[in-house]
Protein backbone atom coordinates (compact mmCIF):
# COMPACT_ATOMS: atom_id res chain seq x y z
CA UNK A 1 0.00 0.00 0.00
CA UNK A 2 3.11 2.32 -0.20
CA UNK A 3 2.83 4.34 -2.70
CA UNK A 4 5.56 6.88 -3.19
CA UNK A 5 3.89 9.46 -5.64
CA UNK A 6 5.50 12.30 -3.58
CA UNK A 7 9.09 11.85 -3.84
CA UNK A 8 9.30 11.44 -7.45
CA UNK A 9 6.66 13.66 -8.91
CA UNK A 10 8.54 16.83 -10.16
CA UNK A 11 6.54 17.68 -12.78
CA UNK A 12 5.46 21.73 -12.86
CA UNK A 13 6.06 22.46 -8.80
CA UNK A 14 7.45 25.36 -8.90
CA UNK A 15 8.24 25.27 -5.27
CA UNK A 16 10.03 22.68 -4.80
CA UNK A 17 9.44 21.08 -0.99
CA UNK A 18 12.07 19.58 0.64
CA UNK A 19 12.02 16.88 3.50
CA UNK A 20 13.65 19.23 5.89
CA UNK A 21 11.00 21.64 5.61
CA UNK A 22 8.41 19.59 6.82
CA UNK A 23 10.14 17.83 8.97
CA UNK A 24 10.73 21.26 10.73
CA UNK A 25 7.14 21.96 10.36
CA UNK A 26 6.26 18.81 11.81
CA UNK A 27 8.92 19.39 15.11
CA UNK A 28 7.13 22.91 15.27
CA UNK A 29 3.46 21.10 15.77
CA UNK A 30 4.74 19.07 18.30
CA UNK A 31 5.38 21.36 20.89
CA UNK A 32 1.56 22.59 20.28
CA UNK A 33 0.29 19.14 21.00
CA UNK A 34 0.34 18.94 25.01
CA UNK A 35 -0.19 14.93 24.18
CA UNK A 36 3.43 14.70 22.78
CA UNK A 37 4.94 18.17 24.87
CA UNK A 38 4.50 16.03 27.67
CA UNK A 39 4.74 12.99 27.41
CA UNK A 40 8.56 12.79 25.39
CA UNK A 41 11.12 14.98 24.75
CA UNK A 42 12.37 12.28 22.48
CA UNK A 43 11.64 12.50 18.79
CA UNK A 44 8.29 11.68 18.10
CA UNK A 45 7.31 10.48 14.43
CA UNK A 46 5.78 12.30 12.12
CA UNK A 47 3.06 10.00 11.55
CA UNK A 48 2.42 9.93 15.56
CA UNK A 49 2.44 13.48 15.59
CA UNK A 50 0.03 14.28 12.56
CA UNK A 51 -2.33 11.71 14.22
CA UNK A 52 -2.14 13.38 17.52
CA UNK A 53 -2.95 16.90 16.04
CA UNK A 54 -5.63 15.33 14.19
CA UNK A 55 -7.40 13.80 18.18
CA UNK A 56 -6.04 17.11 19.34
CA UNK A 57 -8.44 19.54 16.71
CA UNK A 58 -11.29 17.10 17.05
CA UNK A 59 -11.39 17.68 21.04
CA UNK A 60 -11.29 21.36 20.37
CA UNK A 61 -13.94 21.15 18.25
CA UNK A 62 -15.96 18.81 20.68
CA UNK A 63 -14.71 21.71 23.63
CA UNK A 64 -16.40 24.53 21.41
CA UNK A 65 -19.49 22.04 21.04
CA UNK A 66 -20.03 22.03 24.03
CA UNK A 67 -19.28 25.34 25.24
CA UNK A 68 -22.02 26.39 23.00
CA UNK A 69 -24.12 24.17 24.44
CA UNK A 70 -23.62 25.19 27.83
CA UNK A 71 -23.51 28.94 26.78
CA UNK A 72 -27.12 28.25 25.19
CA UNK A 73 -28.81 27.30 28.42
CA UNK A 74 -26.70 29.64 30.63
CA UNK A 75 -28.27 32.61 28.64
CA UNK A 76 -31.31 30.75 29.29
CA UNK A 77 -31.09 31.23 32.54
CA UNK A 78 -28.99 34.94 33.40
CA UNK A 79 -29.87 38.19 33.13
CA UNK A 80 -27.57 39.87 35.11
CA UNK A 81 -25.83 43.00 33.13
CA UNK A 82 -23.38 43.52 35.55
CA UNK A 83 -21.21 39.95 34.79
CA UNK A 84 -21.19 41.46 31.14
CA UNK A 85 -18.72 44.18 32.55
CA UNK A 86 -17.00 41.87 35.28
CA UNK A 87 -16.51 39.46 32.02
CA UNK A 88 -14.94 41.67 29.59
CA UNK A 89 -13.01 43.32 32.26
CA UNK A 90 -11.16 39.99 33.26
CA UNK A 91 -10.39 39.20 29.43
CA UNK A 92 -9.22 42.31 28.19
CA UNK A 93 -6.53 43.04 31.01
CA UNK B 1 11.60 33.03 14.10
CA UNK B 2 8.53 35.08 12.25
CA UNK B 3 7.42 33.26 8.68
CA UNK B 4 6.64 35.53 5.45
CA UNK B 5 6.83 38.49 7.93
CA UNK B 6 4.02 37.51 10.14
CA UNK B 7 4.21 37.38 13.73
CA UNK B 8 1.48 35.70 15.86
CA UNK B 9 -0.18 38.54 18.31
CA UNK B 10 -2.57 36.27 20.03
CA UNK B 11 -3.55 38.34 22.69
CA UNK B 12 -5.09 40.91 20.12
CA UNK B 13 -6.61 37.79 18.29
CA UNK B 14 -8.59 36.86 21.49
CA UNK B 15 -9.58 40.51 22.67
CA UNK B 16 -11.10 40.34 18.75
CA UNK B 17 -12.64 37.28 19.20
CA UNK B 18 -13.87 38.29 23.13
CA UNK B 19 -15.23 41.75 21.75
CA UNK B 20 -17.06 40.57 18.56
CA UNK B 21 -17.99 36.96 20.24
CA UNK B 22 -19.51 38.67 23.70
CA UNK B 23 -21.35 41.34 21.35
CA UNK B 24 -23.19 38.63 19.71
CA UNK B 25 -23.72 36.50 22.63
CA UNK B 26 -25.63 39.91 24.00
CA UNK B 27 -27.79 40.23 20.72
CA UNK B 28 -28.85 36.56 21.46
CA UNK B 29 -29.77 37.43 24.86
CA UNK B 30 -32.33 40.59 24.10
CA UNK B 31 -33.95 39.03 21.16
CA UNK B 32 -34.51 35.15 23.62
CA UNK B 33 -37.42 34.50 24.26
CA UNK B 34 -38.38 34.24 28.56
CA UNK B 35 -39.39 31.05 28.43
CA UNK B 36 -36.61 28.84 26.45
CA UNK B 37 -37.88 25.02 24.96
CA UNK B 38 -35.37 23.01 24.92
CA UNK B 39 -35.61 23.23 20.99
CA UNK B 40 -34.78 26.49 21.17
CA UNK B 41 -31.76 26.31 23.06
CA UNK B 42 -30.67 23.32 20.73
CA UNK B 43 -30.83 25.86 18.08
CA UNK B 44 -29.00 28.57 19.93
CA UNK B 45 -26.46 26.65 20.82
CA UNK B 46 -25.93 25.75 17.17
CA UNK B 47 -25.74 29.88 16.17
CA UNK B 48 -23.33 30.47 19.15
CA UNK B 49 -21.20 27.62 17.44
CA UNK B 50 -20.77 29.93 13.97
CA UNK B 51 -20.91 32.80 15.83
CA UNK B 52 -17.63 31.31 17.56
CA UNK B 53 -15.78 30.32 14.48
CA UNK B 54 -17.21 33.39 12.87
CA UNK B 55 -15.36 35.61 15.67
CA UNK B 56 -12.16 33.32 15.37
CA UNK B 57 -12.42 33.89 11.64
CA UNK B 58 -12.95 37.85 11.70
CA UNK B 59 -10.33 38.66 14.64
CA UNK B 60 -7.65 36.94 12.15
CA UNK B 61 -9.20 38.08 9.07
CA UNK B 62 -7.46 37.71 5.62
CA UNK B 63 -3.82 36.79 6.85
CA UNK B 64 -4.45 33.19 7.33
CA UNK B 65 -6.02 30.59 4.67
CA UNK B 66 -7.71 28.75 7.23
CA UNK B 67 -9.28 31.67 8.40
CA UNK B 68 -9.98 33.07 4.53
CA UNK B 69 -11.57 29.63 4.29
CA UNK B 70 -14.21 30.24 7.30
CA UNK B 71 -15.13 33.52 6.21
CA UNK B 72 -15.89 32.21 2.53
CA UNK B 73 -18.34 29.34 3.62
CA UNK B 74 -19.96 31.66 6.04
CA UNK B 75 -20.48 33.83 2.94
CA UNK B 76 -21.72 31.36 0.71
CA UNK B 77 -23.83 30.11 3.14
CA UNK B 78 -25.47 33.35 3.76
CA UNK B 79 -25.17 33.93 -0.01
CA UNK B 80 -27.17 30.46 -0.99
CA UNK B 81 -29.46 30.39 2.03
CA UNK B 82 -31.25 27.30 0.74
CA UNK B 83 -30.55 27.16 -2.80
CA UNK B 84 -28.31 24.68 -4.19
CA UNK B 85 -24.13 24.94 -3.97
CA UNK B 86 -22.81 26.29 -7.04
CA UNK B 87 -19.84 23.81 -7.93
CA UNK B 88 -16.62 26.09 -7.39
CA UNK B 89 -13.38 25.80 -9.95
CA UNK B 90 -10.95 23.16 -8.14
CA UNK B 91 -7.60 23.73 -9.06
CA UNK B 92 -5.02 21.22 -8.77
CA UNK B 93 -2.98 21.60 -6.28
CA UNK B 94 0.51 19.23 -5.75
CA UNK B 95 0.08 18.03 -2.28
CA UNK B 96 3.67 16.81 -1.50
CA UNK B 97 2.09 14.55 1.24
CA UNK B 98 5.04 12.27 3.43
CA UNK B 99 5.39 8.44 1.88
CA UNK B 100 3.20 6.65 3.87
CA UNK B 101 0.70 8.78 5.59
CA UNK B 102 -1.70 10.38 3.52
CA UNK B 103 -4.49 8.86 5.06
CA UNK B 104 -3.56 10.74 8.09
CA UNK B 105 -2.37 13.71 5.88
CA UNK B 106 -5.78 13.96 4.19
CA UNK B 107 -8.09 13.48 7.99
CA UNK B 108 -5.75 16.73 8.74
CA UNK B 109 -7.19 18.33 5.48
CA UNK B 110 -10.73 17.78 6.97
CA UNK B 111 -10.21 19.16 9.91
CA UNK B 112 -8.32 22.28 9.37
CA UNK B 113 -10.42 24.95 7.51
CA UNK B 114 -9.33 24.98 3.97
CA UNK B 115 -7.07 22.15 4.26
CA UNK B 116 -7.90 20.22 0.71
CA UNK B 117 -6.23 22.91 -1.27
CA UNK B 118 -3.30 22.96 0.63
CA UNK B 119 -0.03 21.04 -0.12
CA UNK B 120 1.47 20.19 2.90
CA UNK B 121 4.00 22.37 3.88
CA UNK B 122 1.29 25.41 4.13
CA UNK B 123 -0.61 22.17 5.51
CA UNK B 124 1.15 22.15 8.76
CA UNK B 125 1.92 25.82 8.99
CA UNK B 126 -2.19 26.68 8.56
CA UNK B 127 -2.93 24.17 11.60
CA UNK B 128 -0.54 25.33 13.39
CA UNK B 129 -2.05 28.94 13.81
CA UNK B 130 -5.40 27.19 13.57
CA UNK B 131 -4.87 25.27 16.72
CA UNK B 132 -3.16 28.00 18.46
CA UNK B 133 -6.15 30.49 17.94
CA UNK B 134 -8.43 27.67 18.76
CA UNK B 135 -7.11 27.48 22.11
CA UNK B 136 -7.90 30.96 22.26
CA UNK B 137 -11.27 30.35 21.13
CA UNK B 138 -11.99 27.58 23.55
CA UNK B 139 -10.43 29.55 26.91
CA UNK B 140 -12.53 32.67 26.43
CA UNK B 141 -15.26 30.39 25.67
CA UNK B 142 -14.77 29.01 29.00
CA UNK B 143 -14.01 32.21 31.01
CA UNK B 144 -17.70 33.33 29.82
CA UNK B 145 -19.39 30.67 30.84
CA UNK B 146 -17.51 30.70 34.52
CA UNK B 147 -18.72 34.49 34.39
CA UNK B 148 -22.29 33.35 33.61
CA UNK B 149 -22.53 30.64 35.85
CA UNK B 150 -21.82 32.70 39.40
Amino acid sequence: MSSRRSRSRQSGVSRNITDDQITDLVAKLQQLIPEIRNRSSDKVSASKVLQETCNYIRSLHREVDDLSDRLSNLLATTDSDSAQAAIIRSLLM
Amino acid sequence: MTQKGVTLNTNSHKIKFARSFIRTLLKMRKNAPSSSSIEEIRKRSQRIKIAAYSSIAHAVGSRRAWSRAILFKLRNRARHHGMMRRRSMKKRVVKNDPPGDQSKANKLRQLVPGGKAMDMCSLLEETAHYIRCLSTQVKVMQTIADHFSK
